[in-house]
């Protein structure tokens, strides 16, 4: 059985001109495994994150014909039964810290109450969990950055501390929407090694969102492409260099390349797949 | 009624000000300071500049507002040259001025007495019906304008939401005029006019000149009980106004917090939904609300003056609408001067208390 | 039909006539479905048409004294009753939307433009011309509004056209603060630039190109703030400073019922639900305004 089967899934928004469909039945597998997803802005890949922690805002629905995580059908949970899911179980990494971070709490508090939510434990311990955290996302003075408010701190800091946040509960699948996009290299690597190793050790599922094709494909196990909702390739990793579908072989020939000889990138051509 | 001169979008700008404020955080300090009190001085010294402009030279003969059309030839001259009126406008706007803040207010021609003195012994029974009405619409217009916003859209939301415009459509007056005539005369639910019933009248000593603390002081419980049934009507009546308006800002902001995405994080790391609205939603907006409920409080200082002659509350906006009528100019500028610096005073303590509490800000 | 209307939604109109009712396509299409804004503005409608054609919708003469039918019940005859001097309040009501009318309309016609210029000016400008500008606007902003009208009124004299000024010298601080945000932001954006590089003269800049893009929020503003006027006018006319006797207005009608309150509820109950119901269409109506012209200010006020 798969951590996540998906079959069919859309997200549907009422707008005056009628519905439309900015995830357009998707369908997909997720065992203990690192799957990427990459795609143009837009592509729908945030609200797919989304729809399987079931929060995306009204008027906005969710529907699907197969929705399960780890045998349970996420699509008869109650609103209760999923917050208890959320969080504990499946977990997101938001995509942009600046505003997905509560301005008027402090990063310890609100790292904090990604534990406490769950589970009750005394302050002590959820200090020092809370530090160990912080460490473990390579931020250099946990003491004091726990106490600061996210204002007060960079985007990089703010991206390894939603990650904290994230993680902190030890959730069963993490849902990462460009969570290192803000990151230096060396740093970038650094914390996705963390989140490596709770996929290793404790076997969790990964969602790797980003646009970064390179990493995604050096970084993931398996690879879907997302464009205007649609999933339009899916491949192992070590594959997507024989991509068929041309959209993701447009991708691949607008990454420069070290050794590059072309004068100019190709710009994508939509008129190949837009057609059909 | 509008109880309220400054609107959200003046609060959300000036705090989109502040957030863009960037220095080092004494020296912001320093200059916000610095600039606080001058912004402080020059509005006070606007507010004077308007009542000396009202009093002076607006009238076609102020010597006339102030003694009255029924003064004596010498009377007229004498107070003519009292009031300056000989010498040319800066010099009569400094002795304006400083007549002021020696606390000469003039003398008022209807009760005969100080005007000063007067504000003294009035201004305690508004204070006393504002803060009550303040409390009720505190206490009730925050929830609702929590909830409201919590169902967007349901039949509760819109009902709080016509509450909400209905604060700004019913006349102040009209209402407590509407009130008596349900509450006291047909239901008896509460009492009549005045402060106290007329047999309890002056046997508390007066301390504060409020009537709850005064009898509480006194050990008079039943004389407490009495002015708080007296209290109940008008009070609530400001109270209706203050929540409408309480209750309208703080569903539109937390309207705007429940959209946020940091709400959705908190959603997210399966937070409880009351404590996605307390805690995440909730705690942003308190330092507006503060701003909110702070003009709410003045705009209640300044409605008082409408429903106080029906419920012959003996507060200052008794004493301005008799002056009003009377023409009794020291009178009308004296209670103008006190409700605006009153006015003036809460504005910008709210907005010193922005600063202090807002970590944004700071 | 059909080409009608994707004529008039067109994303790319061809014509700045075809972009104009485009716009009030849109406009009156979502008032439409917003049913309070619709509500609202079938009640500015009325009190209109009721201002219009006052003498075929009272059923008596407003001034006419009959002190044989002092205090009457309303009835088939007299629909609200009739007050302590025999007049019919349904006519008096009736005709007291003229007052409030012309009240409103002076007042915006007076305080919109003065605060639009102040305002435009400060921003366009800026330097010390803003600060001094927005210091004397933030000054009158942090004044009691009522109290300041009373003590003018009380300075100038009681009356109805000095209620009005009164009231003007009030408003216009907002519509200042309005005008100059507007005019911010769109101070030093290209199309501005351009106008200034063809050579047009501040004044042309301000009057045919800023003063233009600030009139729908300064709608949506003055629509909103219509309610506050009208209390305020009736507040007056309370106090007996606004219109004098024997004008029918809502305001100082019932000031008059406040001795009959308690067994003559209607002479003062009548005018106030006619204040009640036109504020409260201006509320819904600016309210709804608001979310069609200038969604960006949400639901804040
Ligand atoms: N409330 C909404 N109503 C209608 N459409 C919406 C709404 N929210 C998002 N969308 C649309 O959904 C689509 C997918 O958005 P999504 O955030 O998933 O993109 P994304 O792939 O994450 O892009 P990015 O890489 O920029 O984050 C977008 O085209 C967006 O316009
Ligand atoms: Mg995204």
């Amino acid at each position: 059985m798969s951590l996540l089967e998906i079959e069919n899934l859309r997200v549907t928004f009422p707008t005056p001109k009628g519905n439309i469909d900015v995830v357009r039945g998707i369908s997909f597998n997720l065992d203990r495994e690192r799957l990427g997803i990459v795609g143009e802005s837009g592509s729908g890949k945030s609200m797919t994150g989304r729809a399987i922690l079931k929060l995306i805002r009204a008027p906005g629905r969710v529907s699907a014909d197969t929705f399960r995580f780890d045998g349970i059908d996420l699509r008869n949970q109650s609103e209760k039964a999923m917050r208890s899911i959320r969080g504990a179980r499946i977990s997101m990494v938001m995509q942009d810290p600046k505003f997905s971070l509560n301005p008027v709490m402090t990063v310890g508090e609100q790292i904090a109450e990604a534990l406490q939510t769950h589970k009750r434990l005394p302050r002590r311990e959820i200090r020092n969990r809370v530090h160990t955290m912080l460490e473990a996302v390579r931020i250099a003075d946990p003491e004091r950055v726990a106490t600061l408010y996210p204002h007060e701190i960079s985007g990089g800091m703010g991206q390894r501390v939603m990650i904290a946040m994230m993680l902190i509960p030890e959730p069963d699948l993490l849902i990462a929407d460009e969570p290192t996009s803000a990151l230096d290299v060396s740093v970038q690597a650094q914390v996705l090694d963390i989140i490596d190793e709770q996929v290793k050790r404790k076997g969790m599922g990964l969602i790797f969102i980003s646009h970064d094709l390179n990493l995604v494909s050096s970084y993931c196990d398996r690879i879907l492409v997302m464009n205007s909702g649609t999933i339009v390739e899916e491949c192992n990793a070590g594959d997507l260099r024989n991509a068929t579908h041309p959209y993701t072989r447009g991708l691949i020939a607008a990454i420069p390349q070290l050794n590059e000889t072309r004068d100019e990138l190709p710009v994508l051509d939509r008129s190949t797949w837009v057609a059909k | 009624m509008a109880f309220e001169s400054e609107t959200l979008a003046d609060i959300a700008t000036k705090s989109v000000k502040r957030r863009s404020f960037r220095k080092s955080r004494s020296a912001r300090l320093l200059l916000g300071l610095s600039g606080f009190i001058v912004s402080v001085l020059l509005t006070f010294l606007g507010l004077l500049a308007i009542t000396f402009f009202i009093g002076r030279v607006v009238p076609i003969d102020p010597v006339l507002a102030v003694v009255g059309d029924r003064a004596p030839r010498a009377v007229y001259e004498a107070a003519r040259i009292q009031m300056g009126l000989d010498q040319p406008a800066p010099i009569q706007f400094i002795r304006y001025v400083q007549s002021i803040l020696s606390g000469d207010l003039g003398t008022s021609v209807s009760t005969g007495k100080l005007v000063l003195d007067d504000l003294k012994r009035v201004f305690p029974a508004t204070l006393e019906m504002a803060t009550l009405g303040i409390i009720i619409g505190v206490l009730l217009g925050v929830p609702m304008g929590v909830y409201a916003a919590s169902r967007r859209g349901s039949l509760v939301d819109q009902i709080i939401r016509v509450v909400g415009l209905l604060g700004y459509a019913v006349p102040a007056f009209w209402l407590g005029l509407v009130g008596l005539a349900v509450f006291y005369a047909r239901l008896k639910w509460v009492a009549g006019p005045g402060r106290l019933d007329i047999f309890y009248d002056g046997l508390v000593q007066p301390v504060t000149g409020i009537v709850l603390i005064d009898s509480l002081l006194a050990g008079e419980t039943e004389i407490f009980v009495n002015a708080l049934w007296h209290l109940a009507l008008p009070a609530s009546v400001l109270g209706f106004f203050s929540l409408a308006y309480i209750a309208r800002m703080t569903r539109s902001f937390m309207l705007d917090q429940l959209s946020q995405e940091y709400v959705t994080t908190a959603r997210v790391k399966g937070v409880s939904e009351r404590l996605v609205i307390w805690r995440h939603a909730f705690r942003p907006i308190l330092v507006p609300l503060i701003t909110v409920i702070g003009l709410s409080y003045a705009g209640l200082l300044e409605g008082s003056v409408m429903i106080e002659t029906i419920f012959s509350w003996p507060g200052i906006g008794n004493y301005l609408t008799v002056a009003l009528l009377n023409a009794d100019m020291s009178a009308v500028l004296g209670a103008t001067l006190v409700i605006g610096a009153v006015f003036i005073a809460i504005n910008k303590l709210s907005d010193v208390l922005y600063r202090v509490l807002d970590p944004r800000a700071r | 039909m059909a080409n009608v209307r994707s004529w008039l939604i067109d994303d790319s109109p061809s014509s700045r006539l075809q972009a104009r009712l485009g716009r009030a396509y849109r406009i009156s299409g979502a008032l439409s479905r917003n049913p309070l804004a619709a509500i609202g503005a079938v009640i500015i409608l009325i009190l209109i048409l009721t201002a219009i054609f006052a003498p075929w919708i009272a059923t008596h003469d407003p001034l006419k004294q009959d002190l044989t039918q002092r205090l009457l019940r309303p009835s088939g005859i007299n629909w609200m009753g009739t007050d302590e001097l025999g007049r019919d309040i349904w006519s008096r009501v009736v005709y007291g939307a003229r007052i409030t009318l012309v009240i409103v309309v002076l007042v915006a016609v007076l305080a919109a433009p003065a605060g639009l210029v102040i305002g435009a000016v400060a921003g366009y400008f800026g330097g010390w011309i803003d600060r001094i500008l927005m210091g004397i606007t933030d000054i009158f902003l942090s004044m009691p509004k009522l109290i300041l009208a009373l003590a003018l009124v009380a300075a100038l004299g009681p009356g109805i056209e000095n209620a009005i000024i009164a009231i003007a010298i009030t408003s216009w601080p907002g519509y200042a603060r309005i005008a100059r945000a507007e005019t911010l932001t769109f101070k030093n954006s290209e199309f501005i630039a351009a106008i200034r590089l063809q050579g047009a003269s501040s004044l042309r800049v301000i009057l045919g190109h800023v003063l233009p893009l600030c009139t729908s929020s300064m709608i949506v503003r003055v629509t909103l703030d219509m309610a506050g006027i009208i209390l305020t006018a009736a507040g007056l006319g309370f106090i007996g400073l606004g219109a004098q006797p024997p004008l029918p207005e809502w305001g100082a009608m019932i000031a008059r019922g406040r001795s009959f309150i308690l067994d003559q509820w209607w002479v003062a109950t009548m005018p106030g639900f006619a204040i009640i119901i036109v504020s409260l269409g201006f509320c819904f109506l600016g309210d709804g305004l608001r979310d069609v012209l200038d969604p960006k200010s949400g639901e804040q006020r």
